[in-house]
C-alpha cells in the first residue's frame, strides 16, 4: 500500500469513535419547525434538510470522499428511533466494550434539545407500548430479541443499478410512477402519490449533497499549493458534479457514486447492516476494463482508489447500541459484507481480474470493515478459492465463505427469478438476499434452548420464578422423547405466535411512521410500485427469525433421549435436580452427560437426528407465515453475538454446560463438543436440508499449523469445496491458537490488534466480552500432528 | 467376519499420504522405539489408559475393579499394573473419561463404516485410507481383508509400516496396497537393535523385495536428535534408498513432544526424558543430505 493509503488507514484505525449530534441537532430543528403532514414528503424533507446542512468533509489526502459526520468515525444517533437518555450516553461514553466517546457539550445538547423533544415520540417508545404483557415476559426472559427497537429495518444490498444510471434517471421513473397513478380507481393513490414525491425529494437532496463535495473540492483546489493535490481535489470535484446524478464514467466515478449512496442510506435512518455495494467485482470490472483499454486506468490505480474505499466503511462505525441489542449484537462491525466472485446473470463463472485485486485489497487493508466473502461456485476456479484460503489463513477471519450455487438454489426455493438469483448473495453475516430487488428482514434472534428450560419446567422461567409458557405437564411424568418433544413444540409454537404478532405490529410501524424514501429509490420495485421499501414497495419481502443454539439443542435433547429414556442411566428426576443446582453436588452426571453422550459435530447419526429434529420443527413453525408486506417468514442460523446473550439467561442444561455459559453459536457443535475433527463436523451440518434456510453461519477453528505450505492450503479448499458438494451454504475459519488467545486476553495491551472470527463477522479480539472470548477460546481447535 | 484391533481412527489426517485421509491405527508393534510418540500403539491387547487431569476422584473404579488393582492413597488412586487384566470395568463407569479402555476389538465392517463415511472427501481432495499403527501387518488377514474392502470401493490405501514382518506377508499385503509409508530409521544394526528392539536386517531386505514389485513407496525416515540424525547414518539412509528401483520419495518426519503425556498415562516410563527438538538447521542439511542422492525430500508426513 502507498504513502497516501497508509496514512489514510492509519487515521482510521487511530480515530476514536464518538457521537456526534449534528444529525440530531438537524433533525431535531426540522422537525420543531416543519408543518408538512404527509410522513414520507416529511421524512424527505428532513433527509434534505440534513444533508444541505451538515458538515462537508474531505479528508487530507482521500480520493473518495464524504462522511457521515464530521469526521472520520463521528457516529450519528437516530432520535426518532431510539433517543438515549443521560444515563445511555454515560453507557456508551465509560463502558469498558464498544464504547462511544461523548463530550460534555453532546450530553448537554442532549439534555436541552434533543430529549425534551423526542421523549414520548420515539419509535423504541411506540413499539413497546404497542406490545403485550406476554410479549414482554418473553423479551424479558431471553426469549428472542427485537431488532427493530434501536435499529430500522434495513438488511438490504445494491445491484448494479446506479453504476448504469444516474438519480437523474431515477427522477425521470419517479416521474413517470407519478404521471401513471390512476386517482380514479386505485385507492392508493394519495399514498403513492406522497411516496413518490418523497422519492424525488430524496433523489434530489442527494445530487445536492454530491454536489456540496464538489464546491468544497473545488474551493480546497483553489487553496492547495500542491500541484499534485490540486489536480486530485479538482479531478475530485469533477467527479462529484457527475455521479450520482449521472451514470458514473470510470471507475473512480462508479466508487464515489456508490459511496455517496451509502452516506444517503446510513444518515436517512440507522438500518441494520448499513448498506452494501454486494457484487463489487462484477460491477467494477466493466470500469476497469475500460480504464485499461484506453490507457486511463492501470491496476495500480484501481488497488488504490479500492483501498481509499475500504477504509471510508472502516471510518464509519455502527451506530451505538444499548441494552440487549447491545448484546445481541456487540459490535462497531456494521455488515457491509463485500461479495466477490460467483456467478454471473447468465450462469457463468463470475470470477475476473478485478476479483483477485479485490482479494489483495482485503489482504493488504486487514479492516474489520467491510467485511468480505468469496461466494464459491462449482464453476470458479480453484486459484480463486486458493488466494482467498491463503488471506483466510493468516488469521483474521475474512474472507468468509459462501456457497453460490447454493445460494441460487436458496432463492429459487423462495420464487426468485433465475437472474435475480444469480444476481444474489451473501450480506450481513450469511443472509441469503436477492441484491436490489430484496428487503429480506432480520426481526430478532429465537432462543431455542431457552425454551426448551421452559418445556422442562412446565411452562416456568427458573431464573425469575415466572410461569411465562404454556403448562404442557411435569417432564418427570413424560414417558417418551416423543411426548416430550411434543410439549416443547407446543411451547415453541406459543412463543413464535408471540414473536410475530409483535413483529407485525412493528412492521406497520415502520411502514406508517419511519418510510424510507431514499432506499426505496435504490431497491426495485418501490419506484414503479410507488411503495415504500418498508411497506412492501421491494420485489421480494421476506422476513427472518434466526434460531440460536441448534448445537446446544441438539446435544441436550440427544442427552434426555440417551440417558432418560434409553439406556435409563438417569432418571428425568435426577437430570431436573442437576440442572437446577447447577450441576453442583452432581458432578459426575456433568461428566456423564458430557463424555458418554453422542453429541452434534461428530457425523454420529444418534445425534445428528436431533439436529434435524430441531431444525424441521424450527422450520415448519416459522416458514411461510405470511408478514404484512406480501412476503413470507423464513428461518437462518446466525448468532452475531446473540449466543452468549441468551446463554446469560438460562441456567443449566443437559449437555452438561453450566448457569449462564454462552450457548453454541450459529450451526457450530457445541464448543468442544466435536471430537473428531473438521470432516466430521462438515457431515454433520449438511444433515440438515440447508436450501431451505435464507442461510446458515458454520465457524471452525483451526491452528495455524495445520495450514502451512502449500498443502495446508490445498486441504482447506478441499475442505471447503466438499462440504459445498453436500451443499452447506457457509464456512469460515479462525485460524489461531489458543496460547496466542490466553494471552491475549490476559495482556490485551500487547494484542490490541488480534482480529478473530466471532460469528458471521471479525472483530478485535480485546473489544469482545470476557465471556465471548472465553467462548471463541473453548471452540474445538482441530489440529493435526 | 474378520475382525481385529484397532486404537484409534483419525479422520482429517493430512499428513499421512496424500490428500484427506482417515488413519485407521492398528494396535500391536514387534519394535519398541524410544521415540514413539504412540505408546499405545506397541501392546497387541488391550490397555488402560489415566488421565489424572480429568479425574474428579469419585472412586467408583476402586468400586468397580474386579482385581483389586486400583487403590487409594490419600488424595491420589495408585493403580498396579500387574493386577490389571485391562477388563475395561472401570472406564465403563468412570464418566470423566479419566479411565479409558484403549484398544478394541472391531470388525472389518465396522471399521469401513467410519472409513466410508469421509469418501466425498477422499474424492475431492485425492485422499483415501492409511492403516496405520502399531505395525498393521502384524494382522496380516484383518488387514488384507480392510484393503480389499477398500479396493471394492475405490478407495485409495496407504499403508504405514515398519517393514518388520514376514516377506511373504509384506508380499501379498502388497497386491492390495496403494501405497506404501515404509520407515527407515537407523542402518547401523547394532544401534538399531538399541533403539527399536529389533535387528534392521529383516526390514532392509524387505523394502529390497517391495521395491521389485511395487511402485508406489515413500520412504518415512524420523529425524531424532541424537539418535538418527547423526550425518553417516543419514547418508546411509540415502544412499540404500536411491540405489533401490521406483523409490523417489523420502519424508523426514520430526520429532515431537506430543506422546510423552501417554507413556505417563498408560504408566509406562518415557525413555526420551531430555531431548530437545530439532533445530532448523539439522532439519535442513538432513534434507539437503538426502536430495544429494537425487532423492525427493520432503519435510513432514
Amino acid at each position: 500500500m502507498n504513502e497516501r493509503v497508509t496514512k489514510l488507514r492509519q487515521q482510521s484505525l487511530d480515530a476514536v469513535p464518538y457521537i456526534s449530534t449534528e444529525r440530531a441537532e438537524l433533525l431535531t430543528r426540522f422537525y420543531q419547525e416543519d408543518k408538512t403532514t404527509s410522513l414520507p414528503v416529511k421524512r424527505a424533507l428532513s433527509f434534505k434538510y440534513i444533508l444541505e446542512h451538515k458538515e462537508i468533509v474531505i479528508n487530507d489526502g482521500e480520493l473518495i470522499v464524504g462522511e457521515r459526520g464530521p469526521a472520520p468515525k463521528a457516529t450519528y444517533t437516530y432520535p426518532e428511533v431510539c433517543c438515549h437518555t443521560q444515563q445511555d450516553l454515560e453507557i456508551l461514553d465509560t463502558r469498558e466494550k464498544i464504547p462511544f466517546k461523548v463530550s460534555e457539550e453532546a450530553k448537554a445538547v442532549y439534555s436541552k434539545e434533543i430529549e425534551p423533544y423526542w421523549k414520548g415520540r420515539t419509535m423504541r417508545e411506540l413499539i413497546f407500548t404497542h406490545m403485550t404483557e406476554e410479549w414482554k415476559d418473553a423479551y424479558e426472559a431471553g426469549i428472542f430479541t427485537e431488532f427493530m427497537e434501536q435499529r430500522a429495518p434495513g438488511h438490504t444490498v445494491l445491484d448494479d443499478k446506479i453504476y448504469r444510471r444516474g438519480f437523474v434517471d431515477f427522477i425521470e421513473d419517479i416521474e413517470k410512477s407519478l404521471a401513471n397513478i390512476d386517482y380514479l380507481h386505485d385507492p392508493q393513490a394519495y399514498n403513492k402519490q406522497q411516496e413518490l414525491q418523497a422519492m424525488k425529494i430524496c433523489a434530489e437532496a442527494i445530487i445536492t449533497f454530491a454536489n456540496r463535495h464538489s464546491q468544497k473540492a473545488a474551493e480546497m483546489a483553489k487553496q492547495e499549493s500542491d500541484c499534485k493535490r490540486k489536480s486530485e481535489l479538482q479531478k475530485i470535484a469533477d467527479v462529484c458534479a457527475h455521479v450520482p446524478a449521472h451514470a458514473p464514467r470510470d471507475l473512480w466515478e462508479a466508487l464515489q457514486s456508490y459511496w455517496f449512496v451509502h452516506l444517503g442510506v446510513i444518515i436517512e435512518l440507522n438500518p441494520w447492516d448499513a448498506f452494501c455495494p454486494g457484487r463489487l467485482d462484477q460491477h467494477m470490472y466493466p470500469f476497469y476494463k475500460k480504464g485499461l483499454e484506453e490507457g486511463t486506468l492501470t491496476a495500480e490505480d484501481a488497488r488504490e482508489l479500492l483501498q481509499c474505499f475500504w477504509i471510508k466503511f472502516n471510518n464509519h462505525p455502527a451506530p451505538p447500541k444499548v441494552g440487549v441489542t447491545a448484546a445481541e449484537s456487540g459490535t462497531y462491525t456494521d455488515f457491509a459484507n463485500i461479495n466477490n466472485g460467483g456467478l454471473k446473470p447468465d450462469g457463468s463463472d463470475g470470477v475476473n481480474d478485478l476479483t483477485y485485486i479485490i482479494l489483495d485489497v482485503i489482504d493488504e487493508m486487514r479492516l474489520l470493515q467491510p467485511s468480505s466473502n468469496i461466494q464459491l461456485s462449482k464453476k470458479n476456479p480453484d486459484a480463486f478459492l486458493k488466494r482467498a484460503c491463503r488471506i483466510i489463513r493468516k488469521g483474521w477471519g475474512q474472507p468468509s465463505i459462501f456457497n453460490a450455487d447454493m445460494i441460487v438454489k436458496e432463492l429459487l426455493n423462495q420464487g426468485k427469478t433465475v437472474e435475480d438469483a444469480r444476481n444474489g448473495g451473501a450480506s450481513g453475516c450469511v443472509e441469503t438476499g436477492a441484491f436490489g430487488k430484496e428487503a429480506y428482514i432480520l426481526t430478532g434472534y429465537f432462543n431455542l434452548v431457552k425454551v426448551l428450560e421452559i418445556t422442562l419446567n412446565n411452562g416456568l422461567d427458573p431464573r425469575t420464578g415466572k410461569i411465562i409458557g404454556l403448562r404442557t405437564g411435569d417432564p418427570r411424568e413424560f414417558k417418551s422423547f416423543e411426548e416430550l418433544f411434543e410439549a416443547y413444540k407446543k411451547q415453541l409454537k406459543y412463543f413464535i405466535d408471540i414473536k410475530m404478532r409483535g413483529n407485525n405490529i412493528i412492521e406497520r410501524l415502520y411502514a406508517q411512521y419511519l418510510p424510507v424514501p431514499f432506499l426505496s429509490i435504490l431497491i426495485d420495485d418501490c419506484i414503479k410500485k410507488g411503495k415504500d421499501y418498508n411497506d412492501g414497495g421491494a420485489r421480494y419481502n421476506t422476513n427472518y427469525i434466526q434460531g440460536v443454539g441448534i448445537g446446544s439443542w441438539t446435544d441436550s435433547m440427544a442427552a434426555i433421549s440417551y440417558h432418560v429414556f434409553e439406556q435409563k442411566t438417569l432418571t428425568m428426576d435426577d437430570l431436573l435436580e442437576a440442572l437446577e443446582k447447577n450441576f453442583v453436588g452432581s458432578e459426575k452426571v456433568r461428566q456423564l452427560l458430557l463424555n458418554k453422550t453422542p453429541k452434534y459435530g461428530n457425523d454420529d447419526d444418534y445425534a445428528d437426528e436431533f439436529l434435524k429434529l430441531i431444525y424441521n420443527a424450527f422450520y415448519q413453525e416459522v416458514n411461510g407465515r405470511p408478514n404484512t408486506k406480501g412476503g413470507v417468514y423464513r428461518i437462518n442460523l446466525l448468532p452475531t453475538t446473540c449466543h452468549v446473550y441468551f446463554g446469560s439467561v438460562i441456567g443449566a442444561t443437559p449437555d452438561g454446560r453450566r448457569n449462564w455459559e454462552p450457548l453454541s453459536e450459529g450451526m457450530s457443535p457445541v464448543q468442544g463438543a466435536d471430537r473428531k475433527g473438521p470432516t466430521a463436523v462438515i457431515k454433520s451440518a449438511s444433515k440438515i436440508d440447508q436450501v431451505l434456510t435464507g442461510g446458515t453461519l458454520l465457524n471452525q477453528k483451526f491452528t495455524p499449523k495445520i495450514l502451512e505450505g502449500e498443502e495446508g492450503i490445498n486441504n482447506l479448499a478441499h475442505l471447503v469445496r466438499s462440504y459445498f458438494k453436500l451443499d452447506g451454504h457457509h464456512i469460515q475459519f479462525n485460524v489461531i491458537d489458543k496460547e496466542t488467545l490466553m494471552a491475549a486476553q490476559a495482556e490485551p495491551d500487547k494484542y490490541r490488534d488480534l482480529i478473530v472470527r466471532v460469528a458471521g463477522y471479525s472483530d478485535y479480539f480485546c473489544d469482545l466480552s470476557k465471556a465471548l472470548q472465553d467462548e471463541i477460546i473453548a471452540r474445538t481447535e482441530h489440529q493435526s500432528f | 467376519m474378520t475382525t481385529g484391533i484397532i486404537f484409534n481412527i483419525m479422520k482429517y489426517s493430512v499428513h499421512d499420504g496424500p490428500g484427506i485421509r482417515t488413519t485407521v491405527f492398528l494396535k500391536g508393534c514387534p519394535l519398541t522405539c524410544w521415540w514413539c510418540h504412540n505408546p499405545e500403539s506397541q501392546v497387541k491387547e488391550p490397555e488402560l489408559m489415566f488421565w489424572d487431569s480429568k479425574c474428579i476422584g469419585c472412586g467408583d473404579c476402586l468400586q468397580e475393579c474386579p482385581n483389586g488393582a486400583i487403590a487409594c492413597s490419600g488424595a491420589k488412586l495408585q493403580y498396579d499394573a500387574q493386577k490389571c487384566t485391562a477388563c475395561g470395568k472401570c472406564a465403563v463407569v468412570c464418566h470423566s473419561g479419566a479411565r479409558e479402555l484403549v484398544g478394541r476389538f472391531v470388525t472389518v465392517s465396522e471399521v469401513m463404516k467410519e472409513v466410508e463415511k469421509d469418501v466425498i472427501f477422499y474424492d475431492q481432495s485425492g485422499g483415501g485410507v492409511t492403516f496405520s499403527g502399531g505395525e498393521p501387518l502384524m494382522q496380516p488377514d484383518f488387514l488384507k481383508s480392510l484393503l480389499m474392502s477398500c479396493r471394492g470401493k475405490y478407495i485409495h490405501t496407504a499403508v504405514d509400516t515398519s517393514g518388520y514382518a514376514r516377506t511373504e506377508t509384506l508380499m501379498e499385503i502388497s497386491r492390495y496396497t496403494d501405497l506404501f509409508l515404509y520407515d527407515l530409521k537407523i542402518m547401523d544394526e547394532d544401534l538399531h537393535i538399541k533403539y527399536t528392539g529389533v535387528s534392521n536386517k529383516l526390514i532392509l531386505r524387505n523394502l529390497k523385495e517391495l521395491s521389485l514389485c511395487h511402485e508406489a513407496i515413500n520412504i518415512r525416515f524420523p529425524l531424532i536428535p541424537g539418535i538418527t540424525d547423526d550425518p553417516d547414518n543419514i547418508a546411509k539412509i540415502g544412499e540404500y534408498t536411491a540405489s533401490l528401483k521406483g523409490i523417489s520419495q523420502v519424508n523426514v518426519l520430526l520429532y515431537h513432544h506430543m506422546g510423552a503425556d501417554k507413556y505417563y498415562r498408560l504408566n509406562k516410563d518415557y525413555p526420551l526424558q531430555d531431548i530437545s527438538k530439532s533445530g532448523s538447521i539439522i532439519i535442513e542439511a538432513a534434507a539437503q543430505k538426502l536430495e544429494e542422492y537425487g532423492l525427493k525430500v520432503r519435510i513432514g508426513g
